[in-house]
């Protein structure tokens, strides 16, 4: 058997190519440009907004950032920390939103009396942000914004921004 | 038996004999001084974080899991050790307090700690204890550090200050009602009020 050598050589210098092309400093990473050789200088650690205001969600089904810190908070076998305050009998003591009735269907849609298990785990879905610059720009375009865009092309009047 | 008491007893009874009376005032006076300090002097040893922390039960457990909390490391750099928060500073509760720890140190003694898994077992009694501690003295260790009164809302995040200046303001709750957990991590909460 005959393995042909050209194939693999046209594509290393094709990957060579492409390497060169897309050079390193185009891709913003946690090392960001620095020679392999060198350490980098650390960031620093920016802080976990706790400014308890919510903030819109990006689509209807979004699970929503939470506005708070969670440093510590247990979530375990043992202990739901979230579900001191989110869940249904505790909110009127805590004053924070209840988990919506998602959180307590399974996958067939029956309700349960508990959190269901598969929304156990908050952190799987809700995240904290943090004060710090994007790594790289977010380019989502809101739905409102591309059904304004595509009415005004039609010449029509555009949409509210809500309803 | 009986006789040797029944002897000491005589002893202890009669007017002594080769001191004076002014040596037996003082002599006393030290001996008392001795025996009181070094009573008090052994209690602040036990009081020390590495008093606490000298057998594996605490060290590997509830010590490993304070360091990754506020009370260990914080911006402003104040600590919070185990007897600050477990100890009272009242003389005749610490007492109290010593002789029910005695009663762990047994357990580790008898080997009825001796392991994380029976740690943990216990974990659930053990906390119930210091709940109903604190709960009963209105957390009294945690406001030694934070007292109510000089607390600024405006400082606070949201959450704490709408909690602090309705429920605990209002005497309704104390620290530890909210605060479960925050040195150590919890054993199963199920059927804890609030949980
Ligand atoms: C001490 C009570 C408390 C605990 C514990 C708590 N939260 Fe919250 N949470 C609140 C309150 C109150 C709000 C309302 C906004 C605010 O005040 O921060 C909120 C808001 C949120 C929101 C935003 C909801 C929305 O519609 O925008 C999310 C998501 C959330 N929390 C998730 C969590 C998760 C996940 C945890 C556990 C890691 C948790 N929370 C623990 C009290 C709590
Ligand atoms: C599998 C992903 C997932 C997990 C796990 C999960 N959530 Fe959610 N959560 C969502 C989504 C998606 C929404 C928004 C749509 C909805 O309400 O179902 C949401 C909504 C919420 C809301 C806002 C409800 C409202 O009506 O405004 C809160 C509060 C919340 N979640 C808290 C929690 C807490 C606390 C936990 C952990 C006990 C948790 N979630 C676990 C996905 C998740
Ligand atoms: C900031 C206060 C605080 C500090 C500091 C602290 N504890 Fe605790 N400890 C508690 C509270 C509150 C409980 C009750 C259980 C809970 O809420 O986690 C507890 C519970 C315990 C328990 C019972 C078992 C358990 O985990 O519930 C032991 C044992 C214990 N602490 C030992 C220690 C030792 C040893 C140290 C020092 C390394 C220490 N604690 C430091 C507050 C504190
Ligand atoms: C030795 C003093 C001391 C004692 C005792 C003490 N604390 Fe603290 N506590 C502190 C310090 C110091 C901080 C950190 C302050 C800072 O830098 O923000 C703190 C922070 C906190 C926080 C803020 C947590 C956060 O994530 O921001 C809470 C809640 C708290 N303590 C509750 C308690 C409770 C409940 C008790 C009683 C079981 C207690 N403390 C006992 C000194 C103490
Ligand atoms: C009714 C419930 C409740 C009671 C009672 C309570 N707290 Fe809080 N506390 C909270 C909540 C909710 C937060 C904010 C969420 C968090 O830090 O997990 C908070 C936050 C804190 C903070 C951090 C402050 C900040 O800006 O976030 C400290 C310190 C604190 N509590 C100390 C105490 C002390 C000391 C006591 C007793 C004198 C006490 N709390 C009693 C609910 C309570």
């Amino acid at each position: 058997m005959k393995l042909s050598i050209v194939p693999l050589l046209v594509a290393s210098i094709l990957l060579g190519i492409v390497s060169l092309v897309v050079s390193a400093d185009d891709i913003a990473t946690l090392r960001n440009a620095t020679a392999i050789d060198t350490q980098k200088e650390p960031e620093a650690i920016p802080k976990v907004n706790n400014d308890d205001v919510r903030r819109s969600r990006a689509y209807p089904m979004q699970p929503p950032l939470i506005p708070h810190k969670i440093d510590n908070y247990q979530v375990d076998l043992n202990a739901n920390k979230c579900m001191s305050c989110h869940s249904r009998d505790r909110i009127e003591e805590s004053q924070a939103p209840m988990v919506s009735v998602t959180h307590y269907m399974d996958r067939d849609g029956n309700f349960l009396a508990e959190i269901s298990p598969r929304r156990y785990f908050c952190n799987q879905c809700h995240v904290v942000q943090h004060d710090a610059k994007e790594l790289v720009s977010n380019q989502f375009v809101d739905m409102y914004q591309l059904m304004n865009q595509k009415q005004q092309e039609s010449g029509n009047q555009p949409a509210e921004s809500s309803d | 038996m009986k006789n040797t008491i029944k002897r000491i007893w005589h002893t202890l009874r009669r007017p002594s004999v080769h001191y004076s009376l002014g040596t037996l005032v003082i002599g006393g006076f030290v001996a008392g001084i001795i025996f009181w300090g070094g009573f008090n002097t052994a209690l602040e040893v036990t009081n020390t974080e590495a008093f606490c922390t000298g057998c594996h039960e605490m060290r590997d457990n509830v010590f490993e899991e304070l360091k990754t909390t506020i009370h260990y490391t914080n911006r402003s750099g104040v600590r919070a050790t185990c007897p600050d928060c477990h100890v009272p500073h009242d003389w005749t509760d610490k007492i109290a307090r010593k002789m029910q720890a005695s009663k762990e140190v047994w357990g580790k003694i008898f080997g009825t700690i001796n392991t994380r898994e029976k740690f943990l077992a216990k974990r659930r009694e053990l906390a119930e204890h210091e709940w109903a501690r604190l709960k009963a003295n209105d957390s009294l260790e945690c406001r030694n550090c934070h007292n109510f009164e000089y607390m600024d809302y405006t400082a606070q995040s949201g959450r704490a200050a709408q909690q602090h200046s309705t429920n605990l303001a209002s005497g309704e709750k104390t620290c530890i009602d909210c605060h479960k957990g925050i040195a150590h991590e919890l054993p199963d909460m199920s059927g804890i009020e609030g949980w």
